[in-house]
């Protein structure tokens, strides 16, 4: 099997589509909704997640000949948990603004479904490399979302993307406003129901049979 | 799936954790330099901002070397007490002190015009965690020259913007006292201060709680310093 053979491929599409974290298996909202007010930190939690499915992914494979199946769920645990310790370190280390505005919710990675999901559903019964490859999928999946979430919560509900003014002057010296609703947590669950309304109206096949 | 021992499981769930445990402590101590460096320029920031001097990540360290010129640590009587660097004190580990044993830090920064603007911590709490700031005054010690406040987790949109420019800059030029002795601090009106009121501001709209907070948070850290207040005025 080659190292980006279709079946590799797919892995990595189709958690971005069709097996999407958030929007199809609606796992891992909660912080979904609490990082999305402005871009930047949305960007950095998704490739935070990121990181941690996939090396995690990675580990748990490597070992999973060898891990007991009667402790596996503390062992997928403690290693979520060092890999999340060693990345929010790693935040206050080199980008301390954003890791500020992350607060708790890096330390909650470890409670994320997504990586527990993974390891559990997947790493457990694979080989590194596609492990690997799957943990960037879902990863990147729930980037995704995130970041078209914070994008439109931070230009309507602070007229600026990545942190720059983007809304001209002249809009609100006509009047225009920022949406105050768009910087609380409600609008980001609605902006996901949007998302999993249109994806649905392009993918028949994610429609319920009842 | 394979049968394991239990002495194998013991062994696996040892190694592991040492493991673990020597990778954790190495980062840690590696990046622990880097980490305090970044909370030492915030709170040089802190104290800039409070005084009026906008600073970057970048630039906060050589603009506090020059513009805050003196820094002492104070008790409750207003007496300077040796032996304690003020930018070392943490408000937090004070304020659990009985009052009389704490240790107050103020910041003296000498502006452009060669003025002086005193800055004093404050700490208190808000709707869902701690809120702090600086406050500093001018050399009559009584009127406000510049504030700054942050917050760990006010809500987004209303308890937050007590560290937002249009909630702060109404501050300038409030009074702490009444008259010569009489302390009043600031208090933070809803539905928005009288404009000829020397010692009220605007609240937020839907964060009464913070804004509640924040009136009680200087208050009971300035009232501290009263004594010294007093006995400083230029």
């Amino acid at each position: 099997m080659s190292i980006f053979s279709s079946k590799n491929f797919k892995l990595l599409s189709s958690p971005l589509n069709l097996q999407n974290p958030i929007t199809v298996q609606i796992l891992g909202i909660c912080s979904a909704l609490a990082v999305t007010v402005k871009l930047k930190p949305a960007i950095v939690m998704g490739l935070s997640v990121m990181v941690v499915t996939a090396i995690s992914n990675l580990v748990i494979s490597a070992m999973r000949n060898y891990i007991p199946p009667r402790i596996r769920i503390i062992v997928q645990l403690v290693v979520v948990a060092t890999m999340v310790i060693l990345v929010d370190q790693l935040l206050r280390a080199f980008v301390y603004d954003v890791s500020k505005q992350l607060s708790v919710y890096v330390g909650l990675i470890i409670t994320n479904c997504i990586i527990m999901g993974r390891l559990e559903a997947f790493a457990m019964g694979n080989k590194p490399w596609p492990s690997f490859v799957d943990g960037i999928g879902n990863g990147l999946g729930y980037a995704m979302i995130l970041i078209v979430i914070g994008f439109i919560r931070e230009l309507f509900g602070s007229g600026a993307v990545l942190g720059y003014n983007v809304v001209p002057k002249s809009f609100y010296d006509f009047g225009y406003i920022n949406n105050g609703m768009m910087i609380m947590p409600t609008m980001a669950l609605i902006l996901v129901g949007v998302i999993i309304w249109i994806q649905r109206s392009f993918n028949k096949e994610l429609i319920e049979k009842d | 799936m394979k049968n394991f021992s239990n002495t194998y499981i013991f062994i696996f769930s040892t190694v592991m954790v040492i493991i673990v445990a020597l990778l954790l402590s190495m980062a840690a101590m590696q990046l622990k330099p880097l980490q305090d460096k970044n909370i030492e320029v915030e709170k040089k920031q802190n104290i800039l901002t409070s005084i009026r001097i906008p600073s970057t990540t970048k630039n906060a360290v050589d603009l506090y070397t020059k513009y805050i010129t003196d820094s002492y640590v104070i008790n409750n009587k207003g007496e300077k007490q040796d032996g304690v660097n003020a930018f070392d004190v943490e408000l937090k580990i004070e304020l659990e002190k009985p009052a009389s044993q704490r240790l107050l830090p103020v910041f003296v920064g000498t502006l452009d015009d060669q003025s002086k603007a005193y800055s004093l911590p404050v700490r208190g709490k808000g709707l869902w965690g701690p809120i702090w700031g600086y406050v500093s005054l001018k050399p009559d010690m009584n009127t406000i020259y510049g504030v700054t406040y942050d917050h760990q987790g006010e809500t987004p949109g209303l308890g937050a913007e007590i560290a937002t420019a249009w909630f702060q800059k109404p501050f300038t030029d409030k009074k702490l006292f009444k008259d010569s002795t009489d302390f009043v601090s600031i208090k933070v009106v809803k539905g928005g201060a009288p404009k000829d009121d020397p010692h009220a501001v605007d609240a937020i709209s839907g964060g009464t709680i913070t804004s509640k907070g924040l009136q009680a948070t200087l208050d009971s850290c300035l009232i501290q310093y009263k004594t010294y207040f007093i006995q400083n005025r230029h």
